[in-house]
């Protein structure tokens, strides 16, 4: 997901408060940033959310790729709101993450010093438009899986963060589906190219929910505190599910010959992408990891001047006020 | 020396003349800027017609541990609610 294998902290506290700050959570309470919260969820949550808003800000380099070519001026305009809108979400999250006491630069020195991650299917490139199309509907599909439950978390600003953002996030499938749909309707030319765009999206955003955890001791904490509401395995599944009519309805294939309707799950079977794959993108050897590292660490670098320059400007200003009162 | 903008804290008064409502926070160099991220951020969709910015540090909470003695004396206080009174049917409507 956007957060993807997010360990979670130990915590060593008092029993009792541990145990009233759990009987808040399990009443369906929001914890606020200034409340007692043990040290263990406050760091599992600056990672999460952090690893979360650094997915969003790199998420807008492969689509910001397509935008000076746009095929017509409308798509240009709806693909630059997209993105715009991905900054924002990007924004809402380092805030809610900023509340629990780390600071907007600390966030952004530990995505470029690799300390912390963003979700590994930025790490693939958009090679053509029908690409644009794929990752809204499957990329920004995949996001809401996860977005959806997580408006329910526990952490108060993280909850309204998500909010905002699922209210934003469905203009973006269906944008992405709309361009899906109109290349799927086009020429034999411009069909293979939205079947050649999922075939090669498809098993990535899989990889997005991470590997299964139904038996991993960080996912149980985090769904003790609410800050995980469902295991990597079932919203995978919800996806699948959700997906499949799509793609037939798109008259697409997806690359899958193990994929087959299951009556008594009521759900699809479907093939595990390929794990040791996303091992090697999340070490940071997927094909575009280089460069989105490299787009960001000069965005902040050309930018210093300016954040600096402006950061001046408003102090000279305020004592030219004071000066003259 | 570190740079870092300072945090302001975002109102927004919507559409139907509601008081303006806490919808986050941003940062920004001074006031004027925070009003221009403010309405990036926070009103793509039409979300307002008017935004106040506040300096974060200017803004002082009441404290957590205060809660009960700030908000439980008004638990006892039932009659300020109009349904505690019964007012008979012939009365009419009041």
């Amino acid at each position: 997901m956007y957060a993807q294998m997010v360990k979670s902290e130990a915590t060593n506290e008092d029993p009792e408060k541990l145990a009233a700050f759990q009987a808040r959570i399990d009443a369906g309470e929001k914890i606020e940033p200034k409340e007692w919260m043990p040290e263990g969820y406050r760091k599992t949550l600056i990672r999460q959310i952090g690893q979360h808003a650094h997915s969003e800000i790199v998420g807008q380099l492969p689509e910001g790729n397509w935008i000076t070519r746009a095929p017509t001026l409308e798509r240009k305009a709806i693909l630059l709101a997209k993105v715009q809108d991905e900054a924002g979400h990007g924004l809402y999250l380092y805030c809610a993450a900023e509340t629990l006491g780390v600071s907007r630069d600390e966030l952004t020195e530990a995505l470029l010093s690799g300390k912390m991650k963003y979700s590994s299917i930025f790490n693939y490139p958009t090679l053509n438009w029908a690409d644009i199309g794929a990752v809204g509907w499957l990329v920004d599909g995949a996001a809401i899986m996860n977005q959806v439950p997580l408006q329910r978390t526990s952490f108060g600003p993280y909850s309204r963060a998500m909010i905002r953002i699922c209210k934003e996030e469905s203009f973006h499938q269906r944008q992405g589906y709309d361009i899906m749909m109109k290349m799927a309707q086009g020429t034999p030319e411009q069909k293979a190219m939205a079947q050649d765009a999922l075939n090669r999206f498809w098993y990535p955003s899989l990889m997005m929910f991470g590997p299964s955890d139904k038996d991993s001791v960080h996912s149980a904490q985090s769904m003790a505190w609410k800050i995980k509401i469902n295991t990597n395995d079932e919203l995978r599944q919800k996806f699948v599910d959700q997906t499949v009519p799509q793609a037939e309805y798109l008259g697409l294939t997806i690359p899958d010959p193990e994929l087959r309707w299951n009556e008594e799950k009521g759900g699809y079977d479907f093939s595990e992408p390929d794990w040791s794959e996303f091992f090697e993108v999340i070490k940071g050897n997927g094909p575009c990891n280089a460069e989105r590292m490299e787009a960001r660490q000069k965005a902040w670098d050309d930018g210093a001047w300016f954040r600096e320059g402006l950061m001046a400007h408003a102090r000279k200003r305020a004592a030219a006020k004071v000066a003259a009162e | 020396m570190s740079s870092e903008w300072p945090l302001w804290e975002i109102f927004i008064r919507g559409q139907h003349g509601l008081n303006h409502r806490h919808v986050g926070s941003l940062h920004a160099p001074d006031a004027e800027m925070a009003v221009k991220h403010a309405r990036d951020v926070y009103t793509r969709r039409n979300e307002g017609v008017s935004i106040w910015v506040v300096p974060s540090s200017a803004i002082t909470a009441s404290s957590p541990s205060d809660k009960g003695p700030l908000f439980d004396p008004s638990n006892s206080k039932v009659y300020r609610h109009p349904t505690f009174f019964d007012i008979p049917e012939e009365v009419g409507k009041m």
